[in-house]
């Protein structure tokens, strides 16, 4: 049985903040949940879905953001339970139904998780999604910690039940990739069937429902205002008349600093949790207990702001300050000792940073960037695209994925991104307005998540570009989960679909569709290169399995390869395809056999014939 | 109970995620307050990852530079790289077999001398243990279990508030059935070699 399942209360349990969440949706008694997956995200889906298949809970792997919440809002509003969940820059492609399904509403509970990204850990953006509360004007929660977060999801069903609206559920990675001990609360049974009641008038918004909807929206955010001036997950601790608002994982790294500069009696906190709408009566009252205020609150100053506002309508003139000069910056991360410093600067404290040693003396130690894994499919389809573009002026869009490692040196192979399916829609640009040849690249999972869309406008518009369709088998960046194309039955898993990318591909219209396989170099080479010399929309789909995934699957090749006695050490394996397996010892080119993935591409590129496979034992 | 801080460093597939999951499980029978922190967004494709750990009395689930008591590196020039976690009070413990970056097998960089790296090491810290853990993982029947031999050596300076019988019952519940054996092994020849180590 899957150990978020243990139907057994007050029992300690060692939980990553994603875990805590989905056992926190359990015990709300969650019967469905979609998603698109998304590093910080993930963990919480990739424990959905395996518990889908011990009960009747219903968890989807959708194409992207937008139909996960399309299809959950149906849920919710048939009288089911359900959780969405996506990174922070998924709510983006989400935030079409969001607007609206804030003005519809819900009648079960339905909770929108958006893991944020400080830092930029995974994230090509570190937006602050706090903001899409107030543009939706949907009630938002932010925990704090680890088992706060349990305690928090559960609540978040109950609340958007009460409000009759789905409600934002927003972390950041330090909540949801840290590990605590959370103590398990009973699970509620679900209700993983219901019932939809029509109701047109309330439920299509055309023009004059729409207006009517607004009208309710803005009473049910006043009703939400009054649950976040009441609710316990806003509350203040401490005494004195400095005063510290603080909101996420930042009130963790305030109670140590306070603990630490030994000031725990001088300072009033102000913990937001229940963080939209925040509250204007909770506001002054602490404003007028304080002298001065510090807010410390990662991002943007979204919280400051409405700080200074409230102060402004209420005649107080108290220094209240946050982002700023000497004090936080609006990026990246915090982290204790900042914090630390900051809150003794604002209030004048005597603190001395811990002595880092000198480090001046340290050699340059090498990087270890994230690369392409050994034997990587992705490097085979790039070095054949490098070939067969040799000598001709390129442009190459790419796009989310592990591919998007390949615009490093020696491949190169990415010029142009901005998110999640826009290398297809951007090839399109390109074309048209430059004299270059442009050859994009996105993966398999993408496609299905939006780049389809662009490929249906390029095939209309009558662009001039290559794509090329990464078919690795799996969404490989974030774990392998699932997408269309997957075949479910390898995983021994029934009652799935499976769409044909070729199949899409011709029937959107491209008239030149091409499969390669990318561990036959000569021969996808060849194939790109005629690719390349079709006038209009040509297709390529590179197929062959990510390596950790056919490793999971027990389809790994297995013979690894090695470098004989006839290498003249040109190193064209190293200097041309940089596979991590390789190593060099006495300036000599080898192969570490415990990572080699016996692609052969490398054996193919030799000029000597020197890389050769390991033979069999026996 | 007064706050104690470890980082672990390790590269992606050296088992730095379990070996912190075996702390924390240990530190939960134990009765000891624990907040772990990952990074593990690139961990298979040969990046660095980075646990955290917080035992005792704090809030804080990640640790500043200069405020680790414990740093455990699973590889040397990953121990060097995380220095700046340390203080002159602090406690060094690292593997020294080496995995060499590709940024070095491409000409982009120098790996620097395992003397050096240990020389520069105790010169930073109050105390250094350095052994090779690779060639005991083997030595225990696998070298994945390089993880429970830097635990081994990580109990043996007794630096956290747990019991190494704690480790070892997290150890048996938290880790594989098939490589239980070759785990509690590992952990015993890592605790050994600190024992020399720290000797020598």
């Amino acid at each position: 049985m899957h150990k978020l399942l243990t139907d057994q209360a007050g029992l300690e349990m060692l939980l990553l903040g994603n875990e805590a969440i989905a056992r926190g949706a359990l015990e709300a008694g969650v019967a469905f949940a979609s998603t698109y997956p998304g590093t910080p995200s993930s963990e919480i889906s990739a424990n959905f879905f395996q518990i889908a298949r011990e009960t009747d809970l219903y968890f989807e792997y959708s194409t992207n953001e937008k139909v996960a919440m399309e299809v959950a809002a149906a849920a919710a509003n048939a009288g089911v339970r359900s959780m969405c969940i996506m990174k922070h820059v998924g709510l983006n492609v989400a935030a079409d139904p969001l607007m609206t399904l804030a003005y519809v509403g819900v009648k079960a509970g339905m909770v929108i998780v958006t893991a944020d990204d400080p830092f930029m850990f995974s994230s090509q953006n570190e937006q602050d999604n706090r903001y899409y509360g107030r543009l939706a004007g949907l009630p938002m929660l932010e925990p704090s910690s680890v088992a706060e977060a349990k305690e928090m999801t559960a609540y978040a069903f109950e609340l958007s039940e009460e409000l009759q609206q789905p409600v934002l559920f927003r972390t950041t990675t330090r909540i949801n990739h840290s590990t605590a001990v959370v103590t398990t609360g009973p699970l509620k049974a679900r209700r993983p069937k219901g019932g939809f009641v029509k109701d047109p008038l309330n439920y299509v918004p055309v023009p004059v429902v729409a207006r009517k909807l607004h009208a309710r929206l803005l009473e049910r955010l006043e009703a939400a205002e009054k649950l976040a001036a009441q609710s316990p997950f806003n509350f203040t601790s401490g005494g004195g008349d400095w005063g510290i608002v603080c909101n996420g994982v930042s009130h963790s790294y305030v109670c140590d600093a306070l603990q630490d500069l030994g000031v725990r009696d001088r300072v009033r906190v102000l913990r937001i949790g229940f963080s939209h709408p925040l509250p204007a009566g909770l506001v002054t009252g602490f404003l007028k207990a304080c002298s001065r205020v510090l807010v410390v609150e990662e991002g943007e100053p979204f919280m400051e702001e409405t700080f200074k506002a409230y102060a402004q309508e209420a005649g107080l003139m108290l220094p209240i300050r946050g982002k700023g000069p000497g004090l936080f910056s609006r990026l990246y991360e915090f982290d204790p000792a900042m914090v630390k410093k900051v809150v003794a600067a604002y209030f004048e404290v005597p603190y001395s940073p811990p002595a880092i040693p000198d480090l001046s003396d340290l050699p340059e130690i090498p990087q270890r960037p994230p690369t392409l894994c050994a034997g990587c499919s992705h490097r085979a389809t790039f070095y054949a695209v490098k070939k067969a573009t040799e000598g001709l002026d390129t442009i190459h869009p790419t796009d989310i994925g592990c591919y998007t490692l390949g615009f490093l040196p020696p491949l190169l192979m990415g010029d142009f991104l901005i998110c999640m399916g826009s290398s297809v829609g951007t090839a399109g640009g390109f074309a048209q307005v430059t004299d270059q040849k442009v050859l994009a690249f996105i993966g398999d999972s993408t496609f299905f998540h939006s780049g389809i869309a662009g490929l249906v406008n390029a095939v209309f518009n009558n662009h001039n570009f290559t794509l090329v369709i990464l078919d690795n088998g799996t969404t490989a960046m974030t774990g392998h989960q699932p997408h269309p194309g997957v075949d479910m039955h390898e995983l021994g898993i029934e009652g799935h679909g499976r769409v044909s990318i070729e199949a899409v591909v011709k029937a959107l219209g491209v008239q030149y569709v091409t499969t390669i396989r990318p561990y036959n170099t000569k021969k996808s080479i060849a194939a790109i290169r005629e690719a390349l010399e079709f006038e209009g929309v040509s297709v390529v789909i590179s197929q062959e399995l990510c390596t950790l995934y056919a490793k999971s699957l027990n389809k790994a090749r297995g013979r690894a390869f090695y470098v004989s006695e006839a290498c003249k050490n040109h190193r064209d394996c190293i200097d041309d395809l940089a596979c991590f397996a390789f190593y060099l010892q006495d300036g000599r080119v080898k192969i570490d056999p415990d990572l080699c993935a016996g692609c052969s591409v490398c054996a193919q590129i030799c000029p000597e014939n020197a890389i050769r496979p390991i033979k069999a034992q026996g | 109970m007064e706050a104690k801080r470890l980082i672990i460093v390790a590269v992606g597939g050296q088992g730095n995620l379990l070996a912190s999951r075996v702390l924390g499980e240990a530190a939960l029978l134990s009765g000891v307050p624990v907040r772990m922190s990952e990074i593990h967004g690139m961990a298979q494709r040969g990046g660095v990852v980075e646990s955290a750990m917080v035992f005792g009395d704090a809030c804080s689930p990640i640790i500043s530079d200069g405020e680790a008591d414990i740093l455990l590196g699973f590889e040397p020039a990953e121990t060097l790289r995380a220095l700046q976690k340390c203080n002159a009070d602090s406690l060094a413990i690292t593997n020294l077999s080496p995995l060499t970056p590709f940024t070095v097998t491409i000409g982009r960089g120098t790996y620097p001398g395992l003397g050096q790296i240990q020389k520069l090491l105790r010169a930073k810290v109050r105390k250094l243990v350095a052994f090779d853990a690779t060639t005991l993982a083997k030595q225990a029947g696998s070298v994945m279990a390089v993880n429970m031999v830097l635990l081994g050596a990580l109990l043996h300076e007794n630096a956290l508030p747990l019991t190494t019988e704690n480790v070892k019952t997290a150890i048996r519940t938290r880790t594989r059935k098939a490589f239980l054996e070759t785990n509690l092994k590992a952990f015993d020849l890592g605790f050994e070699a600190a024992a020399g180590a720290s000797k020598g």
